[in-house]
This record gives C-alpha cells, sequence and structure tokens, in this order.
C-alpha cells in the first residue's frame, strides 16, 4: 500500500484526491490541503489572470502541485492559448483541459478538447483532458498524448454523484491511462465507490465548498478515497446480482 | 401614481421647446417606433416573437399560492414555474424563494462576489427619453472626454485595484462614434483584464469591431418591453426604434462578443411582465447561443438632475427582491447584477442570495474620479451625472464588506482570448 502511487506523466503523488476549481476561497483550499491531503490543486487561469491582493497563485502552498486549467476556451485554439498563458504565468507543465461550449450545464466538448490534446502534448504539457465518458473520444485522447483521462461524474457543480457510472467502468477497463472521475461526486461515498470501480483518483470541488463544516468534509473525502481505494487493492468479493446462489448444483443431473 | 417626467429648461429656446411640447402631447408628431430607421440592420430572429408571446398571455393575477409551492419543489424551472414566482401569490413565499435562490447560486457561483465599476466617457444624447438624465432636452453639462482624459480616468480606476470595467456613453453617435469608442476600448485593455460596453447599440460589424478593440461583454437595457409603454417614454431619437434595440444582444453575439447583459428599468411599466420578459430575453437567446455568457441586471428608476422626485413606483425592496430570486431559481447559471442605484444594506443582504456582481468606486458623471477617488480638485470641469447613485461605497469599503460578509470578492474570472 505504501508504493501505491498516483503516477501522472511520470510524476508520482501519495494522494488520490484532486482539488477542482469551481468554487475557490482560501478556507477551501486550506481544508483540501490540511484535512483532505490534497497534492494537486485545479486552478482557473482566468482566476490567476488578475493583479488582486489576494491572487489565488498566492495562497496556495509550494508543495502543492498546481493543474491549471482552460476553463473559458471554447475550442481547441482558446485552449491551447489559454494553456500557454498558464505557463507564462509560471503554473507548470500540467494542464487540465475544459472547452465547453455550453454556458448553462457547462459539458465539456470531447473533439475540440481532442484536438487541444495533441496540440498541448505536443508541446511537452502534462494534458489531462476532462471529457464527457465516451471510449472512442478517450481512445483518440490517449493517442493523441494524454497523461490521464477526466471522465465527468455527472454535471458539474451538480452533487449527483455516478450518473455515468458504467461509462467510466468501461474506460478504467479499457484505457491504460488513470481514470480520474471529475465533476459531480457529491458525497464521499461517490467517491468511495468510484474508487472501488477503479479510478485512479478524484476531483472535487462543490462538494467540499457547499458543506455545513469544511474541514470535516475534506477529511471525510480522504478516508473514504482511501477506503475504496483499499478496497479495489484488496479485490472485491464476489457480488450476487441476481438472487441467492442455488445450493444443489444445477447441473448436478449431468452423468459423463 | 404615475411619475410626472416633463420638466421644461428654461434654457430651452421657444423652437425647441414647441417641439418638445409638441412630442409630449401629439403622438402624430411621433416617429414609428416599430420601424427600423435607415442604417440598422435587421436580422432574421424567432427569438422577439417568442418572448412577446409569453409576455402578453401572462396573467399573473391566476397564479395561486398551490403555483408557488409547486414552483418552489420542482427540480427545474419551468417557464410556467417561473410565471408563478414572479405572480403576487408568491410574495408571502419570499424566504422560502430567497432560501431557493442562495442554494442555486451558491450550487453555481459558490460564495464569489465580482466586482467592477462603470466609466462613463460621453453623456452627450440625440434621444428624448423622459426619465433620463442625459436626455437632450435636459439642461446639464454636456462633455466627451478625450482620449488623454479617458487614459487618465482610466490609471485612477486601476490604481484603485479594480480589474473590470464597463465603459458608457450617452446614445449620440455624431458626438461618440464606433471609431472613438473602438479607440477607448483599445486604451481599456491596456488598464483592465475585463472590458464591457454599455452603448447605443450598433449593427453586427460594429459589434465585430469593438470585440476587436478589446470589448467582450455587451450590454443593452431594454427599458421596458411594453412596446406602447416604450413608445410613451422615448420621444425622440434612434433609441425610439424598439425592435432594433431588442436585437442588440442578438447582434453582439453574431459579432464575435463572448457576453451579454440584459435588463428592464423597473419602475417604468408593469414589473412583473417586465421581469419576465427580460428573463425569457435571456433564456429563449441562451438557447440559440449556448456558448455565450449572459446576465441580467434589475436597475430601478432614480432622480435625475432636475427632477429629484422621479422614483420606482410600486417597485418597492420586496418585489425587487423576489424579481431577482425569480430570475435565480430560473436562470441558475447566468450572472445578476445589482448596481449603486440600491442601497448598501440590500446589496450586501442580496449578495448573500442570488447577486452575483456589484459595481463599487461609481460615478455617474463624466471626467470625476481624479475627485472622486483621490478627493483632488481639478480645474477641469465634469460632466453631469446619468442619475444617483444609492450606494457610494469605494473600491476598497466594497471588498472589505463583501468579505466581512462572508463572501469573497473577486475582480477578474476572465481572459481575453
Amino acid at each position: 500500500m505504501n508504493n501505491d502511487k498516483l503516477v501522472i506523466g511520470g510524476h508520482e503523488f501519495d494522494s488520490r484526491f484532486i482539488l477542482g476549481s469551481g468554487k475557490y476561497s482560501l478556507s477551501l483550499i486550506e481544508a483540501a490541503v490540511r484535512d483532505a491531503g490534497a497534492e494537486i490543486i485545479t486552478l482557473a487561469v482566468r482566476r490567476a489572470n488578475t493583479k488582486e491582493q489576494e491572487n489565488i497563485l498566492d495562497v496556495i502552498p509550494k508543495k502543492i502541485t498546481l493543474l491549471p486549467n482552460t476553463s473559458g476556451a471554447r475550442n481547441a485554439e482558446e485552449a491551447v492559448r489559454i494553456a500557454r498563458l498558464a505557463r507564462e504565468l509560471g503554473c507548470g507543465d500540467f494542464v487540465k483541459i475544459e472547452i465547453m461550449r455550453d454556458s448553462k450545464y457547462l459539458l465539456p466538448d470531447n473533439q475540440e478538447t481532442i484536438k487541444a490534446t495533441e496540440i498541448l502534448a505536443r508541446e511537452g504539457f502534462v494534458v489531462m483532458p476532462y471529457m464527457y465518458p465516451d471510449l472512442y473520444a478517450a481512445r483518440d485522447m490517449v493517442s493523441a498524448g494524454a497523461a490521464a483521462v477526466m471522465p465527468l461524474a455527472s454535471p458539474i457543480g451538480s452533487n449527483k454523484g455516478l450518473a455515468t457510472k458504467e461509462f467510466i467502468q468501461i474506460l478504467i477497463d479499457e484505457i491504460d491511462l488513470p481514470i480520474i472521475v471529475d465533476a459531480g461526486i457529491g458525497r464521499p461515498s461517490q467517491a468511495c465507490e468510484a474508487m472501488e470501480m477503479g479510478a485512479a483518483a478524484i476531483m472535487a470541488n462543490t462538494a467540499l465548498a457547499t458543506a455545513g463544516d469544511l474541514p470535516m468534509m475534506a477529511s471525510a473525502f480522504k478516508l473514504a478515497i482511501e477506503s475504496g481505494r483499499k478496497a479495489y487493492l484488496a479485490g472485491l468479493g464476489r457480488v450476487l446480482t441476481r438472487g441467492a446462489a442455488a445450493s444443489d448444483p444445477l447441473t448436478g443431473f449431468l452423468r459423463d | 401614481m404615475e411619475n410626472q417626467f416633463l420638466i421644461d429648461s428654461e434654457y430651452l429656446s421657444p423652437k425647441a421647446l414647441e417641439k418638445k411640447h409638441a412630442l409630449e402631447t401629439d403622438p402624430s408628431s411621433r416617429k414609428n417606433h416599430m420601424e427600423y430607421m435607415p442604417g440598422m440592420e435587421q436580422i432574421e430572429s424567432d427569438v422577439r416573437a417568442n418572448v412577446m408571446n409569453q409576455m402578453n398571455t401572462y396573467e399573473y393575477e391566476k397564479y395561486t399560492a398551490k403555483d408557488v409551492k409547486a414552483a418552489l419543489e420542482h427540480e427545474t424551472c419551468s417557464v410556467e414555474d417561473f410565471k408563478a414566482l414572479l405572480s403576487p401569490a408568491a410574495e408571502p413565499y419570499l424566504e422560502q424563494m430567497a432560501q431557493r435562490a442562495k442554494l442555486e447560486t451558491s450550487r453555481h457561483f459558490g460564495n464569489t462576489v465580482y466586482m467592477f465599476t462603470p466609466l462613463y466617457i460621453a453623456n452627450y444624447c440625440e434621444n428624448y427619453c423622459v426619465y433620463c438624465g442625459f436626455n437632450c432636452y435636459n439642461h446639464i453639462h454636456r462633455m466627451k472626454l478625450s482620449m488623454e482624459q479617458i487614459e487618465h480616468e482610466m490609471k485612477v480606476i486601476a490604481d484603485s485595484g479594480m480589474e473590470e470595467i464597463l465603459m458608457l456613453t450617452g446614445e449620440s453617435r455624431a458626438k461618440s462614434d464606433v471609431a472613438y469608442i473602438g479607440e477607448a476600448c483599445k486604451l481599456a485593455r491596456k488598464y483592465f483584464r475585463m472590458v464591457g460596453l454599455e452603448i447605443y447599440p450598433v449593427n453586427t460589424d460594429e459589434y465585430r469591431y469593438l470585440h476587436e478593440c478589446g470589448a467582450d461583454y455587451v450590454t443593452v437595457f431594454q427599458e421596458t418591453y411594453d412596446t406602447d409603454k416604450y413608445e410613451t417614454l422615448h420621444l425622440m431619437g434612434h433609441k425610439r426604434v424598439w425592435p432594433y434595440r431588442f436585437e442588440s444582444q442578438e447582434r453582439a453575439l453574431m459579432g464575435g462578443m463572448r457576453g451579454v447583459a440584459f435588463s428592464a428599468l423597473l419602475g417604468l411599466s408593469d414589473f412583473r411582465k417586465d421581469a419576465l420578459a427580460s428573463a425569457l430575453h435571456v433564456y429563449y437567446l441562451q438557447r440559440k447561443y449556448p456558448h455565450a455568457e449572459m446576465s441580467l441586471s434589475c436597475p430601478r428608476l432614480r432622480p435625475i438632475i432636475n427632477n429629484d422626485k422621479i422614483n420606482p413606483l410600486d417597485v418597492h425592496e420586496k418585489q425587487l427582491c423576489q424579481i431577482i430570486c425569480a430570475y435565480r431559481i430560473f436562470l441558475p447559471f447566468v450572472g445578476i447584477t445589482v448596481s449603486s442605484r440600491e442601497s448598501a444594506e440590500f446589496r450586501n443582504g442580496i449578495v448573500k442570495i442570488a447577486a452575483t456582481k456589484v459595481s463599487a468606486g461609481v460615478s455617474t458623471g463624466i471626467g470625476d474620479h481624479e475627485s472622486k477617488y483621490n478627493g483632488k480638485e481639478t480645474d477641469e470641469k465634469a460632466g453631469d451625472e446619468q442619475f444617483e447613485i444609492e450606494d457610494g461605497r469605494s473600491f476598497d469599503k466594497m471588498y472589505q464588506d463583501l468579505a466581512g460578509e462572508g463572501m469573497q470578492p473577486v475582480l477578474n474570472d476572465y481572459v481575453y482570448v
């Protein structure tokens, strides 16, 4: 278990909780680092693009790996420009691609995301595309040079949990990169379930940001993710989904 | 009680007075407000018909407490639900509406509140809109800032810490043409992260040009969606053309702008119908342009220079709060701006429920930021204000007050690409 590292683009992490960027406050960052043990924090480049006294870049501890995202991009070209700006701002080489052409649901556009993945991977970025869980798109992202794939569990900010569970399972089974479940995880139990399925990590934000007691919820997520990971590594026991097993074998009548 | 908008200035010539009175008293002296003037682009769009059909058939008295309760229980707010929430039957449920609105706001925006300030660069106007301080018959000090003066104002504002600016002009193409506004946008890009415009409506190619100059958001207030009422308030000038104004946001999006803002001026007409139409204007346009960012404002009528009696009539704070909560529940993803027309107490309260953007360090006059921000008296004369503001808090005070209320003030969440 001690050697169970999350590896993204050759970088190793102990924590499998990643803080998303949707709602940001100083107390949220504190709780994510201290209580949830986050080692990676997402950062919206458009929010860091500021002279503000309390620039988000200044309040994130230096030991944390920044994961700048391209929110605000409506196509591949804009995402590429925002990623390059992130590099100029000193945010490192990680980038989470977010491309949305819908301001209501904020659903990712897989096609444009594949294009941006290819360009940015070629430029040496550690590319982590946020996507709608579609096997073909995920394969294309792998071919394009992605370092991980980040399917959504349900609409962003909705706290609705693993609405796309079956499709995420397909990605976990078929894709050889870390599958990081992103968006929609509302409860620690849902994070645990995703980890039991074999997800490599969980990204969450709203679930913590809107909790009654932020540090306690952060800690609950940490435990749930670790618990789910252990269960996955331990190998889950047999689950009987179609009624009880017959005690007398059905095939006992066969004579030779 | 109706507002008494019509004020005669002693500075007007007999001829001007005669024309003004004719416009006020003789409808036949006014142009057809539904007819486009030469040069005004006409676009194919079904948005107007959709909005107007809904508004014209909206009978808010028929909604009951049962409809309101059902609306509050539904996970997704339908147009019918929204109509119930705007109705008089919803007034006793204001607290429940606020609770639901707060939930939606926190789900979509967390506790962030964006801050901006307006910069008026000219107050010349060619229109006679009876309630507006800039109207062409109102005797005020007129001014148009030179590029040097604009840059000076921008420096003063940028030094205060502000990163988002909304540039405004009076509605005069002759005095403040598109080229002038474009140059001002280029300057603004140097000092601010985000540049919005609130100017007279222009054609798609002109919006495209202004976008290329650095502007990315366009605000146009429809004032009222009641076209008959509109006709009696906007008596002269290009602003009189109601449909061209209605289609401004769509032209702005066609011209490549990232976002658009909408509003009725509450207190001019039936506020429930105007609120319904404003939100549906957003709703139908969002369906057509799903990538666009949309926001709603909710200004109420304010006193102006030479007429301090103007008020928002039956739109009291409770009604305003009801409208804002209904907007939030129906359109949880849109920005809601509450300007300095409202009091500090109201704004402190409403940001905790539904508003996501507030102005600070506001002047609605021309060229007076140096004296207002730094208390520095200058020899240069300033242009008069469009209306009286209620909340005069500076940028610093507003920032501290928001943080003190447990909110996260945000100065920029935008990158120009």
